[in-house]
């Protein structure tokens, strides 16, 4: 550490430049690896293309995106049936929708262009899980109740891996994905009456948490 | 705006931070240039971030607060829900960042908002909508700054927040259109902007008095 380093450390609290001292250790040895393999491309293809085109991505990146991917298909397959199913959308609706489907289309082909091979196949889908959700694509209220789940769902997802991808160029092109998400849940959620949030601070979801809820939909 | 008694009691606190932390503060403030100091020393890459997250929660938090303060003719009682819930949540964001920052806070700020007609639903909406963009792609473009996992979940809990007001303020200004979806601010990719601190302050400063001399004390 430098000493211009602990002379800034001093100014703060002990605990907390404690903590960010042995965080950027813990940070350093968990990540340094990935950090040396990226360094500068943003654009996800860019980066799987040219800093990782050695190796290929690391495993745990590749987990990370197969994760974001799934969830993608998902969203992508269930505005392809929504905005093709005539009488569905009420007009005022339609440009909104179909430019969030649009969106989900795009993350998919960014992510299935990053992995590569490595890239999962879509998985199969039922959006009625299991009739539970029987008037889903006859139902406005139903399809904008579960629009709204998804997007939630894919704000907590992606935040719930920000850490793993902490250090490595693809980072950012999670995080314009997951404000994207952010911007169709604020969108979708007062058509069902309620607020664009819950809160000032909105929470994330672990990859186990986030599969349990998508799992229903999976066929 | 220099009448009203918050903004007012804002102007006059002092710079109380050590000598280490004003280089730090300067480096987040519109006229220096952040990625000088994080270039040159690493170590004080967090407390930078955090301090230019604090400084566009500051400047959102004031906007907010006035816009409450001086309602624009017409507004709705549906937009004063939306925009108090704004308000509340950039307060929290605000605090939430001074509190994480302790001793290592950039001094409150003192805003200039002459540019804006608080009483135009149409330059506040319009301004709201540039703040919320603009804090979306500061935290997009900051999140590979941040060294501490603790600190980047922290921003993610936060931008995203963001990204719902874009959304609910693009609702009021463009109601019936894809807006509130981001279109006009999401590229072909499906991509959010990711902006640098040298990309955002220059668009922020003209909304911030830089508070230079309270840097010299």
């Amino acid at each position: 550490m430098s000493n211009s380093e602990n002379f800034i450390l001093d100014t703060i609290e002990p605990e907390v430049a404690d903590s960010i001292v042995s965080s950027r250790r813990d940070a350093f040895a968990k990540y340094g690896k990935l950090a040396l393999i990226g360094s500068a491309p943003i654009v996800l293809a860019m980066a799987s293309k040219e800093a990782f085109a050695a190796g290929g991505l690391p495993q745990q990146v590749v987990d990370v995106l197969n994760f974001a991917l799934t969830l993608e298909y998902l969203e992508a397959a269930f505005y392809k049936k929504g905005n093709g199913t005539k009488g569905l959308i009420p007009a005022r609706y339609r440009a909104l929708f179909k430019t969030i489907g649009a969106h989900e289309t795009a993350h998919v082909a960014l992510l299935k262009g990053a992995l590569g091979a490595a890239a999962v196949a879509a998985p199969a889908v039922d959006f009625t899980a299991g009739g539970k959700y029987a008037d889903a694509f006859s139902n406005f209220q139903t399809f904008a109740t579960l629009s709204a789940t998804f997007e939630d769902l894919g704000v907590a997802a992606y935040k719930g891996q920000a850490g793993n991808l902490a250090g490595i160029p693809v980072l950012t092109t999670a995080l314009q994905i997951h404000s994207v998400e952010a911007r169709h849940a604020s969108a979708v959620r007062p058509l069902i009456g309620k607020a664009g949030w819950d809160d000032a601070f909105d929470k994330p979801k672990t990859k186990n948490e986030v599969l349990a809820a998508a799992t229903p939909f999976l066929a | 705006m220099a009448n009203d008694p918050i903004l007012s009691r804002r102007n006059v606190l002092k710079w109380s931070g050590a000598a280490a932390t004003v280089v730090v503060a300067g480096a987040v403030l519109p006229n220096f240039g952040i990625t000088a100091a994080l270039a040159a020393d690493l170590g004080a890459g967090d407390i930078g971030v955090l301090n230019y997250a604090y400084a566009l929660e500051q400047l959102e938090a004031a906007f907010y607060t006035q816009v409450l303060q001086t309602p624009y003719a017409g507004m709705t009682g549906d937009e004063q829900t939306i925009l108090t819930a704004i308000r509340d949540h950039e307060i929290a964001h605000r605090d939430f960042l001074k509190k994480a920052l302790g001793h290592s806070a950039i001094p409150d700020l003192e805003v200039n908002f002459g540019k804006i007609n608080f009483n135009s639903r149409k330059s506040v909406l319009g301004t709201a909508d540039v703040f919320e963009n603009l804090g979306v792609a500061a935290y997009n473009g900051a999140g590979k700054l941040i060294q501490k996992v603790d600190y980047l979940a922290a921003a993610g809990s936060i931008v995203s927040v963001e990204a719902r007001h874009a959304a609910a303020i693009a609702e009021l200004l463009h109601g019936g259109s894809a807006a509130a979806a981001g279109a006009g601010h999401v590229d072909g990719h499906g991509l959010d902007g990711a902006l640098s601190p040298k990309q955002v302050l220059p668009k922020a400063a003209p909304f911030i008095k830089t508070p230079v001399t309270a840097m010299s004390l």
